[in-house]
């Protein structure tokens, strides 16, 4: 049977590793091949590229980080950040990227994931999404989490799936950079609806909050960034600790 | 030198990079001259069987490989290109491959339970069925990493490794000196650089 993964995610700002706190706050960490190198050498199942470069100018500083990371690492690779073409797909694609992860760009031009899932195939394609409570319902954030698409987090989803995306990165705004736990009642929401596999982001501040995910059954994978980042909690010791209650990991 | 098939479809960036990270030499390349003369012959391929077939034929590279094959040159076919190595596919349709292992390639809907996702995606155990040197450094039990919806079967005489998922599903298939991988070595970590090395060795 396939194991549960563990994705450390790695925002990529003009080619540095950064991490914010609720979007905000952002900081300077490393050099993305240094962290990719660790975490693969530590276990990690998949790595996540966000390219939150700021201008058009210096997203060649990415994807030389991105051609970097993938003549040296040999897991796959998503990467996200500015998709909103066809293009964009080509470009990170053959930079060695081996799924793109589409956020914005969807809820600008919604037939992107059809496009994309009919050129490179479903399994190709991942739908990012920021979600966040509002009057009780949950919503589509865009803009790295700032503006209130007004947009269905459910009916999203579900859209997305029909689409032909192959997998959900289901980011909770709530819990994000909070570091207590998953948003279980969110991801629960979003897996009973459809049968891609949901990752869930957003929330991870101690292994037993994976654990809990997992026992929960309602993601296929987990995706943290700060606390791989900072040391706070390596990858190894979460999927012993992981494989030992139960949960089937790659060791 | 291990030339690796262009005949159009798939990113073969990862592929030529991981083998370049284990001092092996290969060429990306759709010359015949330069698949010829190759030691080793690796078959690449994601997307649908249909067009792939279709473009191996068109170019005469699935010609080339049949009989490369045929001389008992080591050829590797990793994922779809596995999946082009057997007699039929019935994905979409049904298609003709190169008939280089006995069986043909079928969905996983309708074979495994219905709680399984399709398409298997992630990583699996390999169960080892048979001894071989592509084994020389890989031990059961290790994991590599898929991403299919069809998968090889009648072909359990030809299968050194599967890995359960519902079925039964054919991981490496063996036939003379052809051998198929459905998962992607170049993307399991240091287990599927293993399995490339071995495979350069032979």
């Amino acid at each position: 049977m396939i194991t549960k993964r563990i994705i450390p995610c790695l925002d990529v700002r003009n080619g540095r590793v950064v991490k914010g706190v609720n979007f905000e706050g952002i900081q300077d960490v490393a050099s993305p091949v240094e962290l990719a190198h660790f975490y693969n050498d530590s276990g990690a199942d998949e790595l996540v590229f966000y390219d939150i470069t700021a201008s058009y100018e210096n997203r060649g500083l990415f994807t030389d980080a991105l051609t970097q990371v993938a003549k040296e690492i040999f897991i796959p690779l998503t990467v996200g950040g500015g998709i909103n073409t066809l293009d964009d797909f080509d470009r990170v694609l053959k930079c060695g990227a081996d799924k793109v992860s589409v956020n914005s760009g969807a809820i600008k031009d919604p037939s992107l994931i059809e496009k994309a899932a009919k050129k490179y195939g479903d399994q190709c394609v991942v739908l990012s999404m920021d979600v966040k409570r509002v009057d009780g319902k949950f919503r589509i954030f865009s803009k790295g989490g700032r503006i209130d698409t007004g947009i269905d987090a459910l009916e999203w989803a579900k859209n997305g799936e029909n689409s032909g995306a192959g997998e959900l990165v289901v980011n909770s705004i709530d819990t994000d950079g909070v570091k207590q736990g998953f948003d279980l009642e969110m991801l629960q929401a979003v897996s009973e609806l459809v049968s891609i596999p949901v990752i869930a982001s957003g929330g991870a501040g101690k292994k037993e909050d994976f654990l809990e995910l997992f026992k929960a059954g309602c993601a296929d994978a987990g995706l943290a960034a700060s606390i791989f980042h900072f040391k706070e909690l390596s990858i190894a010791d979460l999927k012993k600790y992981l494989n030992d209650n139960n949960i089937e990991m790659r060791i | 030198m291990i030339a690796i098939i262009d005949y159009g479809c798939g990113n073969l960036f990862s592929l030529s990079s991981s083998l370049e990270s284990l001092g092996i030499e290969c060429k990306i390349t759709s010359d015949k001259a330069e698949i010829e003369a190759a030691d080793k012959i690796i078959l690449p391929g994601v997307g649908a069987f249909a067009d792939a077939a279709k473009k191996l034929k068109e170019s005469g590279l699935g010609e080339l490989v049949v009989s490369l094959a045929s001389q008992g040159r080591p050829i590797l076919g990793i994922c779809l290109g596995m999946q082009m190595l057997f007699e039929k596919s019935f994905e979409y349709g049904a298609h003709m491959g190169l008939g280089l292992i006995k069986g043909y390639v079928g969905p996983l809907e309708g074979q495994i339970p219905k709680e399984l996702k399709i398409p298997h995606m992630g990583w699996n155990k390999l169960n080892l069925a048979k001894a071989d040197p592509i084994f020389k450094y890989t031990d059961a039990g290790d994991y590599m990493y898929f991403v299919h919806s069809f998968y090889a079967r009648n072909c359990i005489e030809n299968t050194l490794a599967f890995a359960e998922y519902g079925v039964a599903v054919p991981a490496i298939v063996k036939s003379g000196s052809v051998y198929g991988m459905q998962f992607h070595p170049e993307k399991s970590g240091a287990k599927g650089l293993a399995l490339l090395k071995a495979f350069s060795e032979i």
